[in-house]
């Protein structure tokens, strides 16, 4: 448990001895409970807040409310900044006393800006704290870094307040992140700058594919959201396969690095029998052999790039030199036919010249038009695949079929086959087209 | 139009997603695309060497996700201090503060304890939980967001701060049933219970009717009149409760006190490592929806990773684990019930069936 400060002036806990704010602290015994215990307090940091401005004091007596009866009380709305249909969540109150005026009036309006972070979230901590004066200026002082999309939240502040803060950040580099039916702000893993697992440039891959749908993203009129994320490796640490309509990720189709040496080196650590267990035991193709003289077989034409082995001995083991990505789309939570994963749509190609990257972006451009033009009303790009079927869509979009798509060919006979010998011949064009 | 007299509005510059670069460690600008391997000195420590001998340590430090302007600058006062003035954010709201020399380390490390935020969420930890917004600015919440993950981060601190389950362990808490916090190796969702309540007097004016009819999954609302209003009904027997008509239509509320209660799920993973992403399954319901602690939630989450940690083998992640001892097993070891609702009805679930005489004994 935490003990006590020895600086009690610079410690999560502090509380400042001055009230600024004129108006006096609500009753809030529920919340006051979450100002104990070891992790750092988000109830002491509205405190703190509310020592300053009385907007804060008034979201701590609303939030309380919520606290006592189990319930939210806050709705949407419109408001936006000039030029922009989107980026802000509007929110003001419903928990009116019984003079019809709003219990909590200094929070009555309570609105959030979405702010797209850089790709990769790297700031310098006097950016982080340009920021914080900016938002301290127009808006309650909260932040949330960052929000499950991916964006900067600025939360709490009125709706003139927020044409002012967004003029501000946009002067110096900021922009309005996706709110509504419309291309969302992206997200991309440390990657290249820092991870030595990264296959891909995510840092370019996220600018270039989102930065090319700015007037998609700020004035929403798709049929729903649609978003991109870019994880450098298969370990998908954006969570692109579960959440995203247009995932990249980094993967490799030469052989995997060995060094044998390093491999030895391991082996004498850990033992055989921990590498025979964690390692070679835990591959999922079976592709890893420990040989007798403690160096490593791979069988790379069956390993299938799920990163484990390489996770586990980051020195000895190592993506291969062929590197490119893997694009999926179609994954998204449960609203409204049930959770889908994304779908291999491209399963690897370069991403090395400027050709590369453009047909990237043409890929994105072909899925968002089909969208547009296809998804019925609140439909994401999964749902919309699992309505019209796979090849509908491969075929909207001018991407051919290809075996990687699935996990087994189609179980049941009830399907018509007219067209089987053209079908087989356009494989077989492919096929002779490839070998050259 | 007074708007009118005033200046012209200023027209946006859409600049879009923001270069990274600018703001990125001079290290890691340099070594782009060049690290080599990595390593970790320590729980919630990085060691990162780049193919040219560079290399660079990461400290990452837990936060409460939403930070103050008092909080900002005593962050940024110790990176400024003991670090090197660069810091990144974890997709789980993680702060990662990079520098040139080992010897930071620890001195870092220090600060950030002394002014009470903790260092770890590294390798086979508990990470920080990944949450959601919930009565503090969510228009749909059925709990709230930040209290359940200061009240579960207290409660697992040490697992934090420690690398000592089986592998990475990933919670995640939704304050509703569309999930925003994600998929989870646990996780804590809004699971309600009852169909909603219709105020007919405003639906009319309030709700797009069509547009309610159509959000709704299994087809049970359908527009009528109600005391000679047009609103809508619902088909308590069809409905499943999931909320989906709330949102675009607040007056048929889903929130409730009592009946909207939580339900953990486990084995949700998004990484390719080993097996293929996979999505959390449902094994506790009913569980009350009880500010400020959430006690009975907290008991089975904890109860559940103490299972974990006694039973599944080195690298297994929460899913691996059950798939390697079955579910039989699962709801054995952990004591919770196993009920008809834990069989799944919904569009293509006759594969969540077992077909095979593969049964542990």
């Amino acid at each position: 448990m935490a003990e006590k400060p020895k600086n009690p002036d610079k410690h999560s806990t502090y509380m400042p001895k001055e009230k600024k704010s004129s108006k006096p602290f609500h009753n809030t015994p529920m919340l006051d409970q979450l100002e104990s215990g070891p992790w750092p307090s988000f109830v002491t940091g509205l405190k703190r807040m509310a020592m300053d401005n009385n907007m804060m004091v008034d979201l701590l007596g609303q939030l309380e409310h919520s606290y006592k009866t189990r319930l939210g009380y806050w709705k949407g709305g419109t408001v936006s900044v000039f030029g922009y249909g989107g980026g802000i969540i509007p929110r003001f109150t419903e928990l009116m006393g019984a003079d019809g005026k709003a219990m909590f009036p200094e929070a009555k309006e309570f609105h959030t800006l979405r702010v797209q972070p850089p790709a990769g979230n790297h700031y310098t901590t006097d950016m982080l704290r340009q920021l914080s004066n900016s938002w301290d200026k127009y808006g309650s002082g909260l932040i949330a870094f960052h929000g499950q999309t991916g964006n900067i939240m600025f939360i709490g502040t009125t709706s003139e307040n927020t044409q002012h803060f967004f003029d501000e950040i946009n002067e110096y580099g900021w922009d309005l992140g996706g709110a509504g039916p419309c291309v969302r702000t992206g997200m991309s893993c440390v990657g290249a700058a820092r991870c030595e697992q990264s296959c891909a440039n995510e840092h370019k891959i996220h600018r270039l594919l989102v930065n090319n749908f700015m007037d998609d993203m700020h004035r929403p009129a798709l049929p729903y959201k649609f978003k991109f994320k870019v994880s450098g490796c298969p370990n998908d640490c954006m969570n692109s396969i579960h959440r995203a309509d247009f995932a990249v990720i980094g993967t490799w189709r030469d052989d995997m690095k060995v060094d044998q040496k390093e491999v030895k080196a391991y082996v004498g650590r850990k033992g055989r029998k921990y590498v025979i267990d964690n390692v070679v035991g835990r591959c999922p193709t079976n592709a890893l052999s420990l040989n007798d003289d403690d160096t490593l077989a791979v069988d790379n034409r069956n390993c299938v790039r799920c990163m484990h082995c390489i996770n586990v001995m980051t020195k000895a083991l190592s993506p291969g030199d062929d590197k490119g990505v893997s694009v999926l789309m179609g994954g998204k939570r449960t609203l409204k036919i049930g959770d889908t994963m994304g779908t291999v749509v491209v399963p690897f190609m370069k991403l090395d010249t400027d050709e590369d990257y453009e047909k990237l972006v043409e890929i994105a451009e072909n899925t968002i038009d089909f969208f547009a033009e296809n998804a019925l009303e609140h439909e994401r790009t999964g749902e919309m695949i699992e309505r019209i079927g796979l090849v509908n869509f491969l075929e909207g979009v001018g991407i051919d079929v290809d075996p990687n798509m699935i996990n087994f060919p189609r179980t049941s006979s009830y399907v018509r086959l007219d067209d089987w010998d053209v079908e087989a011949e356009k494989w077989n064009q492919r096929k002779a087209k490839a070998a050259g | 139009m007074a708007e009118q007299a005033k200046a012209a509005p200023r027209p946006p510059i859409e600049s879009g997603c923001p270069d990274g670069f600018q703001y990125m460690h001079p290290l890691m600008i340099k070594n782009f695309g060049n690290w080599a391997y990595h390593d970790r000195p320590r729980p919630g420590v990085l060691h990162h060497v780049a193919k040219n001998g560079d290399e660079i340590w990461t400290v990452r430090v837990g936060t409460q996700r939403q930070l103050g302007p008092y909080e900002i600058n005593l962050l940024c006062d110790i990176i400024d201090q003991f670090g090197e003035g660069y810091v990144r954010f974890t997709i789980r709201s993680n702060m990662e503060i990079m520098v040139s020399n080992a010897d930071k380390v620890e001195p870092l490390i220090q600060a950030f304890n002394d002014a009470g935020y903790p260092v770890g969420g590294t390798g086979n930890s508990v990470t920080m939980i990944s949450h959601t917004q919930g009565w503090l600015h969510c228009d749909i919440p059925g709990t709230d967001a930040s209290g359940v993950v200061k009240a579960l981060m207290d409660e697992l601190y040490e697992e934090f701060t420690h690398e000592r389950m089986p592998n990475r362990v990933h919670i995640t808490t939704s304050c509703c049933q569309i999930n925003c916090g994600g998929q989870g190796d646990i996780a804590i969702n809004v699971q309600h219970t009852k169909p909603p309540k219709i105020n007919h007097d405003l639906v009319a004016n309030v709700c797009e009717r069509p547009t309610v009819v159509a959000r709704c999954p299994v087809a049970a609302i359908r527009p009528a009149i109600v005391n000679g209003k047009p609103s809508l009904e619902v088909d308590e027997k069809k409905c499943i409760c999931c909320g989906a008509c709330f949102p675009p239509c607040p007056p048929m509320q889903i929130n409730d006190p009592e009946h909207t209660k939580l339900a953990i799920w486990v084995g949700g993973k998004h990484s390719n490592a080993r097996s293929k992403p996979s999505f959390h399954k449902l094994v506790a319901a009913g569980i009350p929806n009880n500010p400020p602690r959430w006690p009975e939630a907290a008991a089975i989450v904890k109860n559940i990773l103490r299972v974990y940690q006694e039973d599944a083998l080195e690298w297994e992640r929460v899913g691996d684990w059950v798939e390697r001892i079955g579910w039989p097993r699962f709801f054995e070891l952990t004591e919770l019930p196993f009920t008809k609702y834990h069989i799944d009805n919904w569009t293509g679930s006759r594969y969540t069936l077992n077909a095979s005489t593969h049964i542990r004994f």
